[in-house]
């Protein structure tokens, strides 16, 4: 039987066979959701996309980056500014555009980080989140200053039927980029950049003993996290349908970070499931503090008060993120059974 | 000539209470390897507790001890029942515990004491002295926080090299190990730090408010500006701490005056970068093996 069910060698066959048929799947539940969900849901695919790239820097990398909402800046603010200037660019060629500059920005970073440690890339990533809004602030001739840049969203083509709506054809674009997204970060890192990536992270005297050239690992995880960063915040930039600096503060980047620790730490799935709760959770938090008919100062903070809760009760109860929690008991339940099985052979036997 | 010495007055004053928010960070760093993202939410909490008790017909003086305790209260507090279980666990871990903690309490603030940005008095004027016609550009209050800070700073001294319990401190951060064989109750000094350095951020907090007004996330900016003036001084040392952070609130300062104010941030950001770049363990630290 297990003959007939295995999986082909190739890695990159074998994902390929699990991520068109998510894609597939993915793309159809769109036409069962509203409006609303449809919305919601490229959001999250927008953010599984920047947080997949983060869980390469951060988590896999061992690069702490409280920055990366700046990146997604630089991606979202490529694409809206090329759109400004020449309101016919082909939409393709905007991410792309946003990709290429926010790469190049991350390999800068890049740089700079990989003589950096802990609480200093900390701090300098996170002085980057504070301070790159303000240069949008500071260029508002081009850049739209504190108003920001309109985005004319992305419209279905013709072939789809005049009625398509737009939401799901924003969730149908922010799933093909999420889906593409993961399915390359997948194949790298479980090949030999994420074998590299990963002996950085675990020590760093060993590796370089080993032959791998620590600083150029730690670049190639920028670059390609920035890259991630740059996609998602361009997808956000049309999402959104305007692009400012008030939308891409501190906050986001610490949503991003929180988003890739809860989901847990090291894996791609992990990100996903932080995407999630970052989109699901406030939706769900506001609507019960609106029905709780409360002050609107209490309604109105209610939902933060519940995200920041759930990141303390997280780390408290569920310290390896849900992934981690999940493959736990998966584990403890495989033992259970196999256990079972050994017991029953062996009363088996004993007859 | 004369920008020049306003934007120097107000860097440094601005620089010291950066300075305290630095001093607190290095304490809590020293002590438990972990920087504390929520210490600038602390001092806002505290903060909004002076000033409902001022409204509630208690002097400044007294509300100013009671942020001052609460601060006290409220680190101590957060280090026993949340820092302490996950001391052993991944570092991110704990980051992302003191964001959560950041999240929340500025989302309770509002909750209890209202969203609206809220003036907070000032117990000296803020009007600039003059003597004998020429204007000094210093007002009384900037020389109450200056004084505030520095007399903080000097207590500080005082107490960890005078006082056993300071001794017992800098042991416990030095080596739990071998303090915890020798008799030393580690946590509760543990606890001690975190009360003391939440008290200092309670006092940025108290000193900063009037400047910037009072609002949930007023101390966001004067906690990233903390973060950056140790990390140039270094974390490990309290003497770089308070250097690197005036020297941030001048760089700013300048750089806001003479380039734009847009720009003030990311001028502290290239000041940061540039010194990282020579020095990735920031000016002050000695080198010797890393800890973390």
């Amino acid at each position: 039987m297990t003959s007939a069910l295995r999986l082909p060698r190739s890695t990159l066959l074998r994902h390929a066979l699990f991520f068109v048929p998510v894609a597939a799947l993915l793309i159809a539940s769109t036409y069962l959701l509203s409006a609303f969900w449809n919305y919601n849901l490229a959001e999250v695919a927008i953010f599984a996309i920047a947080a997949a790239g983060l869980t390469v820097l951060t988590g896999i990398n061992g690069q702490l980056s409280l920055g990366h909402g700046a990146l997604m800046a630089v991606g979202a603010y490529t694409t809206s500014l090329l759109l400004k200037l020449q309101p016919g660019f082909p939409f393709v060629l905007t991410l792309v555009a946003a990709i290429v500059t926010t790469g190049l920005t991350g390999g800068i970073i890049g740089v700079a980080a990989a003589r950096l440690r802990g609480p200093y890339l900390a701090g300098a990533t996170l002085a980057l989140a504070v301070g790159l809004p303000q240069v949008a602030i500071h260029f508002g001739s081009v850049l739209g200053g504190n108003q920001g840049l309109n985005v004319a969203s992305p419209q279905p083509p013709a072939s789809l039927g005049a009625s398509f709506p737009q939401e799901q054809w924003l969730a149908w674009i922010a799933i093909i980029g999420a889906v593409l997204t993961l399915f390359l970060l997948a194949n790298l890192v479980h090949g030999a950049t994420g074998r590299t990536m990963r002996a950085v992270h675990d020590d760093e005297t060993a590796a370089r003993l080993a032959g791998i050239d620590v600083g150029r690992v730690q670049v190639v995880a920028f670059v390609v996290s920035a890259s991630c960063a740059g996609l998602a915040g361009s997808l956000f930039a049309y999402w959104a349908g305007i692009t400012a600096p008030t939308g891409f503060g501190l906050q986001l980047s610490l949503q991003l970070l929180s988003a890739i620790v809860i989901g847990g730490l090291g894996s791609l799935w992990g990100a996903v499931w932080g995407s999630i709760i970052l989109v699901v959770l406030p939706v769900w938090t506001s609507n019960l503090a609106g029905s709780l008919n409360l002050s609107s100062d209490v309604t109105n903070n209610l939902p933060l008060a519940i995200y920041g809760a759930v990141l303390v009760l997280a780390m408290l109860v569920l310290p390896r993120g849900i992934q981690g929690t999940l493959v736990a008991l998966v584990r403890s339940a495989h033992h259970m059974l196999t256990r079972r099985h050994l017991y029953q052979r062996t009363a088996e036997a004993d007859l | 000539l004369r920008t020049f010495l306003i934007l120097t007055v107000d860097g440094v004053t601005n620089g010291f209470i950066y300075a305290i928010v630095a001093l607190a960070l290095v304490m809590i760093w020293r002590a438990t390897r972990v920087v504390n993202y929520a210490q600038g939410a602390m001092g806002m909490f505290t903060t909004y507790i002076a000033l409902y008790a001022i409204s509630h017909g208690v002097t400044y003086w007294l509300a100013f001890v009671i942020a001052v305790s609460a601060g006290f209260v409220l680190g101590a507090g957060i280090e026993r029942l949340v820092v302490r279980p996950v001391e052993s666990r991944p570092a991110l871990n704990v980051v992302i515990l003191t964001l959560g903690l950041l999240i929340l309490l500025e989302a309770l603030a509002p909750m209890m004491f209202g969203g609206q940005v809220k003036s907070f008095p000032a117990p000296f004027s803020r009007v600039d002295l003059s003597a004998g016609g020429t204007q000094l550009f210093v007002s009384p209050f900037d020389i109450f926080v200056v004084g505030a800070v520095l007399t903080a700073m000097v207590g500080l001294l005082l107490f960890f090299q005078r006082t056993t319990i300071g001794l017992r401190m800098r042991a416990a951060a030095f080596g739990p190990e071998i303090s915890r064989l020798l008799g030393i109750r580690v946590g509760r000094m543990l606890m001690l730090g975190w009360g003391i350095a939440a008290a200092l951020g309670a006092l940025a907090g108290l000193l900063i408010a009037p400047a910037i007004f009072l609002y949930p996330n007023n101390m966001d900016e004067v906690l990233v500006f903390g973060f950056t003036g140790a990390i140039l001084g270094g974390l490990d040392s309290p003497v770089g701490a308070v250097a690197g952070a005036i020297l941030v609130g001048l760089g700013l300062s300048y750089v806001g005056g003479y380039v734009g104010s847009d720009l003030e941030t990311i001028g502290g950001l290239v000041i940061l970068i540039a010194v990282l770049m020579v020095r990735p363990q920031g000016l002050f630290a000695t080198r010797r093996h890393r800890l973390a």
